[in-house]
C-alpha cells in the first residue's frame, strides 16, 4: 500500500484524527499565550466550563449520523434549565435533588421525542422540524423562568466545581465515560442499525433495519444529552437564563463537522465531536488571551472556524489538482 | 383526480387561501383587524420578507442540501453599508445601493466556492459565513451606526407610492417577474431545476454545475442584499440583529410555499405566498397582544402543522 492509499485508509477509519492535529495546535498555541493552562486549577476551569457543550455535541453527533440534524438543542437546554433552577431551589435534600434530575432528564427525552414523533413518523425534514420546534421550547422556558435567576444546591454546586477524581479534572472524565459508552454503543446491533440509517435509509429499511424507531431514538438521545448538559450548565453557574442555550445549536454543529463526522449522515463518531468542542473552547482562549480588540474578536474567531472547516476541502483540492 | 389531490400539486394556491382564511379569523379573534389598512400594512411586511427570501428559494431549489443560512446576517451588513454611505443624501442612493449588492453577491460567491469547490456542506459553510459577516459589522461599526437614510428612499420604499400601496409592493411585484422569466425563460433557469433534480446527470448532459451553483449563492447573496436596502427604506435605522430575525423566516417561507427542500421542485410565487402567510400569522400573535413565551409556542406549533401538511417527505414503504 502507497503512503497515500494509507494515509486515506487511516482518514476514512479515524475521522477524529485531523480535529486531534486542531486540538495539538490550539493547545500549544493556547499555552504559550496562558502559561499557566496546565495548572491543575486552570485546566480544570477550563475543561468544566468546555463540558455542557460538549454533552450536547455528543447528542447532535449522533442525531447527524442518524443522518438527522437537530436546531433545538440550545433551546431544550434553555427548557431543561429552566426546570431545573425553578424545581431545585424548592428543596435541598438529596432526595429531591435525584428527583429534579430525573425531571430534566424526562423534559429533555420528552423533547427529543417531539422532534423525533416530527422526523421519524411523520417524515418531515428535520431542519425545519427542528427549527419550529426549538420555538416552542424556547416559549416555554421563557414561561417557566420570565427571566435570569433561581438557585441551585451549595453543596452539590460546590462539589461539581471542585471535584477531581483521582487529581483529574471532571471534564476529562465525562468525555472518558461519553466515549467508551459510544464505543460499545457502535459496536452494538443499535450503532449498526444507526450508521445503516444514516448512510441510506431505503437500503436499510430494505434489510429490516427498524428505520422510525432507529431515528426517532437519535432525537430522544439528543433530548437526554441536552438534559445532562442543563444540568452541568446550572451547576457551573448555579443559576438560570431561559435563554441560555441559544448559542449552542450552532456551536455543536461546528463541533460536530470539526470533529470529522459528515453532515450527510452514516459516519462519523463522538471522540471527534468532544474534540470539537475542545477545539472550539481553545480557539476562544486564544482570542481573549492574545489581545485581540474585542470589536475584532467575532470575526477572528469566525475566520478561524471557516478556515478549520475549509481545511480537509482545500487539501483535497490541492492534492486532486497534482494528481491529475 | 379529485379536487383534494388537485388542490395539492399546487401549493401556492393552498397558501394563498390559508393567507385570506387567516386574514379573516383575525377579524374574527379583533374586531377591527380586517381592514384596508391592515392588509396593506401585512403586504408591505410581507414583501420585505418576500424580497429576502428569493434567494433562499434559488438555493434551495438548487439541491444538494442547499440552504443559505448567511442571508439574515448580509441582510444587515447591506443596510449597515447603505446607511453609512447614504449618509442621508439622494445623491448618494445609487453608490450606497451599488456597494451594498456587491457586498451581497460576493460574500454570496464565497458561501458558492466553499460549496462548489471545498465541499463544504451549504448548513455549515452559509453558517460559518454569517459568523464572518457578524463579525465584520462589528469590526466595521465599532457598535457605532454612523449614518442616516435618504429621503428617498422612505418616499419610494414604504410610503403610499401608487393606490395607497407604498413602492417596495411594486418592486417585489417587478422582482417576482424578473425571477419568473429567469426560472422558466433562461437557461440558468432550467439548469438550475435540472442540477437540483440530479446533479450527476446534469453534468453527464453537459451542465456546469460549479457555475449554476457559484451563480446561485452569488444571486442569494445579492437579492439578501438588496432586501437589506429595501428593509433600511422601512426601518429608516439600523442596528446589531437587524436581518437575524429574518433568518428562519426565510426558510420557513420556502417550504411552505411548497419548495422542496431536497430540490429541484418548486417555484417563487410559491414562497410569495409562503411569505404572505408568515407575516400574517407574526402580524395577528402580535394583535393578539400574547406575551413573549406564548408567542413563541403558538409559532412553533403553527409552524409544525404548516410543515406538516406541506413538507411530509415520500415514504420508506414502496
Amino acid at each position: 500500500m502507497s503512503l497515500r492509499w494509507q494515509l486515506k485508509y487511516i482518514s476514512l477509519r479515524h475521522p477524529y484524527l485531523f480535529a486531534l492535529v486542531l486540538v495539538v495546535v490550539a493547545a500549544l498555541v493556547n499555552y504559550a499565550l496562558q502559561p499557566n493552562l496546565l495548572e491543575p486549577r486552570v485546566l480544570n476551569g477550563n475543561l468544566r466550563s468546555f463540558l455542557p457543550l460538549m454533552i450536547v455535541a455528543v447528542g447532535q453527533a449522533i442525531v447527524i449520523m442518524g443522518g438527522g440534524i437537530d436546531l433545538s438543542v440550545g433551546a431544550i437546554v434553555s427548557l431543561v434549565t429552566a426546570v431545573i433552577v425553578t424545581q431545585m431551589s424548592l428543596d435541598a435534600s438529596t432526595g429531591h435533588i435525584l428527583l429534579v434530575i430525573l425531571l430534566a432528564c424526562g423534559v429533555g427525552m420528552a423533547a427529543g421525542a417531539l422532534n423525533g414523533f416530527g422526523v421519524a413518523l411523520l417524515r418531515l425534514p428535520p431542519i425545519v422540524t427542528t427549527y419550529a420546534t426549538s420555538f416552542i421550547f424556547s416559549g416555554l422556558a421563557l414561561w417557566i423562568l420570565p427571566r435570569p435567576g433561581g438557585s441551585m444546591p451549595d453543596t452539590f454546586a460546590r462539589w461539581y466545581r471542585q471535584a477531581m477524581p483521582l487529581g483529574l479534572p471532571l471534564g476529562i472524565w465525562v468525555a472518558l465515560v461519553l466515549v467508551l459508552l459510544w464505543y460499545f454503543l457502535r459496536n452494538s446491533r443499535y450503532g449498526n442499525n444507526l450508521f445503516a440509517v444514516g448512510g441510506k435509509a431505503e437500503a436499510a429499511y430494505a434489510t429490516a433495519v427498524p428505520v422510525t424507531r432507529v431515528l426517532f431514538s437519535t432525537y430522544v438521545l439528543a433530548g437526554l444529552m441536552c438534559a445532562l448538559a442543563a444540568l452541568a450548565l446550572t451547576l457551573g453557574t448555579s443559576s438560570g437564563d431561559p435563554r441560555i442555550g441559544s448559542a449552542m445549536t450552532l456551536d455543536s454543529i461546528v463541533a460536530v463537522v470539526l470533529g470529522g463526522t459528515r453532515l450527510s449522515g452514516g459516519q462519523g463518531g463522538v471522540a471527534g465531536s468532544i474534540l470539537g468542542v475542545v477545539i472550539l473552547g481553545l480557539i476562544r482562549n486564544i482570542i481573549s488571551f492574545a489581545g485581540v480588540p474585542s470589536w475584532y474578536q467575532t470575526l477572528v474567531d469566525a475566520l478561524i472556524i471557516i478556515i478549520a472547516l475549509a481545511a480537509p476541502g482545500l487539501v483535497q483540492l490541492i492534492r486532486r489538482r497534482r494528481i491529475s | 383526480m379529485n379536487k383534494l389531490s388537485a388542490l395539492k400539486l399546487n401549493p401556492t394556491l393552498v397558501a394563498l387561501l390559508l393567507a385570506v382564511a387567516l386574514f379573516l379569523i383575525g377579524g374574527l379573534i379583533r374586531p377591527g383587524f380586517v381592514n384596508v389598512n391592515q392588509a396593506i400594512n401585512i403586504v408591505r411586511l410581507a414583501a420585505f420578507l418576500g424580497i429576502i427570501s428569493a434567494g433562499q428559494t434559488l438555493v434551495i431549489l438548487s439541491g444538494g442540501e442547499g440552504i443559505d443560512l448567511s442571508i439574515g446576517a448580509i441582510v444587515t451588513l447591506a443596510a449597515i453599508l447603505a446607511f453609512r454611505i447614504n449618509d442621508g443624501q439622494n445623491e448618494l442612493v445609487p453608490l450606497a445601493l451599488a456597494v451594498a449588492l456587491a457586498a451581497g453577491a460576493f460574500i454570496g460567491l464565497l458561501n458558492g466556492l466553499g460549496v462548489a469547490f471545498l465541499k463544504i456542506p451549504p448548513l455549515v459553510m452559509t453558517l460559518g459565513m454569517a459568523g464572518v459577516v457578524q463579525g465584520l459589522i462589528l469590526a466595521i461599526t465599532q457598535g457605532q451606526m454612523i449614518g442616516s437614510t435618504a429621503p428617498i428612499m422612505g418616499r419610494y420604499i414604504s410610503s403610499p407610492l401608487l393606490f395607497g400601496l407604498p413602492g417596495v409592493v411594486f418592486i417585489w411585484i417587478i422582482l417576482a417577474i424578473l425571477i419568473w422569466l429567469m426560472l422558466e425563460r433562461s437557461t440558468y433557469g432550467k439548469q438550475l431545476y435540472a442540477i437540483g433534480v440530479n446533479r450527476v446527470t446534469s453534468r453527464l448532459s453537459g451542465v456546469n454545475v460549479t457555475a449554476v451553483v457559484l451563480i446561485t449563492y452569488s444571486l442569494s447573496g445579492l437579492l439578501a442584499a438588496f432586501g437589506g436596502f429595501m428593509l433600511l427604506g422601512f426601518t429608516q435605522t439600523v442596528f446589531m440583529n437587524l436581518g437575524g430575525p429574518l433568518l428562519f423566516p426565510s426558510v420557513a417561507a420556502v417550504v411552505i410555499g411548497g419548495t422542496a427542500l431536497s430540490g429541484g421542485k418548486g417555484s417563487y410565487w410559491g414562497t410569495m405566498a409562503g411569505a404572505l402567510v408568515l407575516t400574517l400569522i407574526t402580524s395577528l400573535l402580535t394583535a393578539m397582544q400574547l406575551s413573549e413565551a406564548f408567542r413563541q409556542v403558538t409559532l412553533g406549533v403553527i409552524l409544525l402543522v404548516l410543515i406538516s401538511v406541506y413538507g411530509r417527505q415520500r415514504g420508506l414503504r414502496l
